[in-house]
């Protein structure tokens, strides 16, 4: 279960982009993140992993704190913490079964990861993913002969292969065509389940949004301004999400700054 | 019609713009002018040169093949002093590359100690590294290697740093939040990204250490250069066009291997 309570993150000295922000996701849920640009959707997730140092508040994980882990501590946290992104975040040159493998990196000594002579149980492990994802006949092959679909799915299987607490999904189908969108959609749903992990998707597209998450969260300003099932989500609702957006932030004055990560 | 044609002339520079032009031309033309009143320049020497040129082409045909011998053990000399120069070179530039970066150099004074690495290698030319070493280890090929080793570090440590510095951060990032450690990330997040520009810039510089090491004869370090400059300092013309051919040879040869490693590695 993650257990956030009064988060707030800043950049330097402008305006918070999260605003003392709550937020219980317990285990085995899905829940989209909705809002639009610069609400502060990936500054969120980054201060899970802390990608990006929140400036304060608490993040609890399973009962750990995660906000004042240093080095091995915070290392030994984040193998725990799935993450996947909008821009896949392969490395190009590597094959597959390499990256895949990066999934591993915190567990594995260095002499191993440098002569990629990974433990057969990894190996094991990493085919059995990739076959469940449908991506073991690429195992050899490098990371960018692929589509955009299959680098996801690479993707997914390195955050599955960290034997993840939880998985941290970043705009997961944005750079992707409507086919594969939906598919990662739904593979998220059903890994969800399966492994039943808790998964936090931003999305910037409501309608899968609704359809393959069962809790929607909507933020505005960096504050949770909705929470609810998919059918709690009305105009209404979707209005103070969304509309206005841009004439309020001219209005306002003081627009919350863009986090540097969007 | 509100405007006469005169109002709407159109001028491609401003008044103001064309005497900053003229100002700039007739100040590089004054340069030019007081350089070359400033050296001093033999005027009835540099109106002799074509009858110069082909007396000493004269001397040289018919090129003397009897050395030949000694000439391509000295070929084979080059190439040696120029592959183990670069390949030290290069193993020596890694942490030079690696500290010069601004990506992933541990703090601010190594930052600046790799750059003045870097500067110091870059500025000297290999010919005075060469005299320095000669004068520390003797004549031969040692001082050489040594030579183009230090040039060829600034050189290699300046590309691939900004290659490293170059580099796409999104998968670092991504194996950042794997909880890998800073060694594995550079592993397998930076090292991949830098391999192409890092196999190229070794063959380029092995190819122009290659050209390099034909001249370090000149001062005693090894390789062709010292029969070229005993053949030179006997006037033995026809065994110099015999050295100069087989310069050319070898340089044609190292640009075809180093053209060819480029296209099977890249």
């Amino acid at each position: 279960m993650l257990k956030i309570s009064n988060l707030v993150k800043r950049y330097g000295n402008g305006e918070p982009v999260l605003r003392d922000l709550n937020l219980e996701v317990p285990d085995e849920s899905v829940v989209s993140i909705i809002g639009a640009s610069g609400a502060g959707k990936s500054t969120l997730l980054r201060c899970i992993n802390r990608l990006v140092e929140p400036t304060s508040g608490s993040i609890e994980l399973n009962g750990v704190e995660l906000t004042g882990l240093r080095h091995n501590d915070l290392r030994h946290a984040r193998r725990h913490i799935g993450m996947i992104f909008q821009g896949f975040n392969l490395v190009d040159r590597l094959t597959v079964m390499e990256n895949v493998q990066c999934g591993r990196l915190g567990y594995i000594p260095y002499w191993r990861a440098a002569l990629r002579r990974y433990p057969a149980e990894d190996i094991d492990r990493a085919f059995h993913l990739m076959e469940r994802v449908g991506i073991a006949h690429y195992a050899d092959k490098r990371a960018d002969e692929l589509s955009g679909g299959e680098r996801q799915r690479v993707g997914v299987v390195r955050a599955l292969m960290q034997e993840p607490e939880i998985l941290l999904a970043d705009e997961p189908t944005a750079s992707l065509d409507p086919v594969s969108s939906r598919q990662i959609m739904e593979l998220l749903q059903n890994l969800a389940a399966e492994f039943k992990l808790p998964v936090l998707i931003n999305i910037h597209n409501v309608n899968e949004a609704k359809e393959f998450t069962q809790r929607i969260v909507g933020m505005r300003f960096g504050r949770l301004i909705f929470d609810g099932t998919p059918a709690d989500l009305d105009e209404q609702a979707m209005g103070e999400v969304y509309s206005g957006t841009q004439s309020e932030e001219q209005g306002e004055g003081k627009t919350p700054s863009q986090p540097v990560v969007s | 019609m509100t405007q006469s044609v005169a109002d709407r002339a159109w001028s491609r520079y401003s008044p103001r713009q064309r005497w900053i032009r003229f100002a700039s031309m007739a100040a590089v033309a004054l340069a030019v002018f007081w350089s070359v009143a400033t050296i001093d320049i033999i005027w009835p020497w540099v109106w002799d040169a074509p009858v110069q040129i082909a007396d000493l082409l004269s001397r040289m045909v018919p090129p003397d093949f009897s050395s030949i011998h000694a000439i391509v053990w000295a070929l084979i000399e080059t190439v040696n002093i120029a592959t183990i120069a670069t390949v030290l070179a290069v193993v020596v530039s890694l942490p030079v590359a690696y500290i010069s970066a601004q990506n992933t150099t541990p703090n601010k004074a190594t930052l600046w100690l790799g750059r003045f690495i870097l500067v110091s290698s870059r500025s000297v030319n290999t010919l005075i590294w060469a005299l320095l070493f000669v004068a520390i280890f003797g004549p031969g090929v040692v001082a050489g290697i040594v030579a183009i080793m230090f040039r060829s570090v600034g050189f290699l440590g300046k590309l691939i740093g900004e290659a490293i510095e170059e580099i796409d951060r999104k998968p670092v990032e991504a194996l950042e939040a794997t909880g890998a450690s800073h060694a594995k990330v550079i592993l397998y997040a930076i090292v991949p990204q830098v391999v192409p520009a890092f196999f190229a810039v070794s063959v380029l510089r092995w190819d122009i250490n290659l050209r390099e090491s034909t001249v370090l004869g000149l001062v005693g370090a090894g390789g062709i250069g010292v029969i070229l400059q005993g053949a030179i300092d006997t006037l033995d013309w026809r065994t110099v066009a015999t050295v100069l051919i087989a310069i050319v040879v070898l340089v044609i040869m190292g640009e075809a291997i180093s053209a060819w490693l480029r296209k099977k590695v890249i």
